[in-house]
């Protein structure tokens, strides 16, 4: 290779090394606020802001959900398989939204420790299956370990 | 420096000499162009119609069909662009600064698209049509790149000047692809984590995957079809007065 096209490669390497390389450090120093949500345990352990919005991320603990009758209100359990966290919001639920799904609610936390939600939203997993796939997973979730029989 | 065989190397050769170019893809564009539609007919028919539904989003997540390759292009197109943005910065070769800025308006279409059925997906599945987490924002970001570089491209006159300056753009706007491949993984997003390129397999039933991963080779060859057209317009602008162009009008 011509010495002048080595050059300017080498250049365009080294353009492209420190790029990505202010860009790591400028990632890294916004990471919190890169999050979207925080989990439960993070909001039992205090890592949530206090008298401030914010997001939370969980799954919809089975059978959590409790819906007082005659008006819009529903009560559930949010986790992240390690701590719970009761969540109240008035309103309409997205499609997704089923016991066992995740979900990110924004809102504050109130003294008692309730999650008072404003906006709830439903994540939406990475599985895709036809109906028939997913009941027989339900059916036998798991495939003996060993396989002995 | 590098190895590559002797025939892969004439080829790229001759391919540099626009005429050569030019006659070559006027031969190569009805062929791509069928099997465009071709594919599209097939992987759409498959995902709309032989596709089951899904257990939880019923039809609805057949969206995925458009939005997912679309975004893998918004992605892929990228790169290409800035391969050929850095292939014309060292080499001066004009086809590549072409190639490179051919890319960017069909990159920026399919970005646009990724982001509009995303967005369509959104309001009925997570209850909103936008939020501002990891993966959508970095998309957006993706989407000035491309107008960026489109709007910087037409506001200099002398393209050869205005491709190296479109090319320094297209290179470091690269920093934003793995952000945008692993935003759902580094950080805690609405948007779900990948689906097909998981290393073990795939979460997405094989009946599924299948007119996906049809859809994905139909846009691929949707992207050569409108980029080389643009390619063969801007290639005849430039050289208009040369010989082999003035002898295509005789």
């Amino acid at each position: 290779m011509k010495p002048i096209r080595r050059q300017r490669l080498i250049l365009i390497g080294l353009m492209l090394a420190g790029m990505g390389l202010a860009v790591a450090f400028a990632l890294k120093s916004f990471n919190e606020n890169l999050m979207y949500f925080f989990s439960t345990t993070e909001v039992v352990e205090g890592k949530a802001p206090e008298n401030a919005l914010f997001r939370i991320g969980g799954m919809v603990v089975d059978g959590s959900v409790d819906r007082p009758a005659e008006s819009l209100l529903v009560r559930f359990k949010l986790t992240d398989f390690n701590k719970e966290v009761t969540v109240e919001y008035t309103g309409i639920l997205p499609d997704l939204f089923r016991e066992g799904q995740g979900i990110v609610a924004k809102g504050r936390l109130s003294e008692s420790g309730v999650f008072v939600a404003e906006e709830v939203l439903a994540k939406h997993d990475e599985n895709y299956m036809p109906p028939e796939v997913a009941d027989s997973l339900k059916k036998q979730p798991e495939p003996p370990a060993e396989g002995g029989i | 420096m590098f190895l590559i065989p002797d025939s892969v190397g004439r080829f790229f050769h001759r391919m540099a000499s626009p005429p050569h170019f030019y006659a070559f893809t006027g031969r190569l564009l009805p062929w791509l162009t069928a099997i465009f539609i071709i594919l599209t007919a097939v992987g759409l028919y498959g995902g709309l119609f032989l596709a089951p539904a899904d257990y939880q989003q019923g039809d609805s997540y057949r969206i995925i069909y458009i939005h997912v390759p679309s975004a893998w292009m918004s992605l892929f197109i990228y790169v290409v662009m800035a391969v050929a943005g850095a292939i014309g910065l060292v080499w001066r070769i004009k086809l590549a600064e072409i190639v490179m800025i051919s890319s960017a308006s069909v990159g920026a279409g399919f970005t646009f698209i990724a982001l509009l059925t995303g967005s369509l997906w959104g309001k009925p599945m997570w209850g909103t049509w936008w939020v501002w987490d990891a993966r959508l924002t970095s998309e957006l970001i993706l989407l000035f790149l491309y107008l960026g570089v489109i709007a910087l491209y037409g506001a200099i006159d002398d393209k050869r000047t205005a491709s190296r300056a479109v090319a320094i753009l297209a290179i470091v706007g690269v920093v934003n692809i793995p952000i945008i491949h692993y935003s759902v993984e580094w950080w805690n997003t609405l948007h779900q984590g990948p689906t097909v390129s998981k290393i073990d397999k795939p979460s997405i039933h094989v009946s599924m995957l299948i007119p996906l991963l049809t859809m994905a080779v139909a846009f691929k060859f949707y992207y050569l079809v409108a980029m080389l057209q643009r390619a063969r317009t801007e290639l005849i602008q430039r050289e208009r007065n040369s010989q082999w162009v003035k002898g295509l009008i005789e």
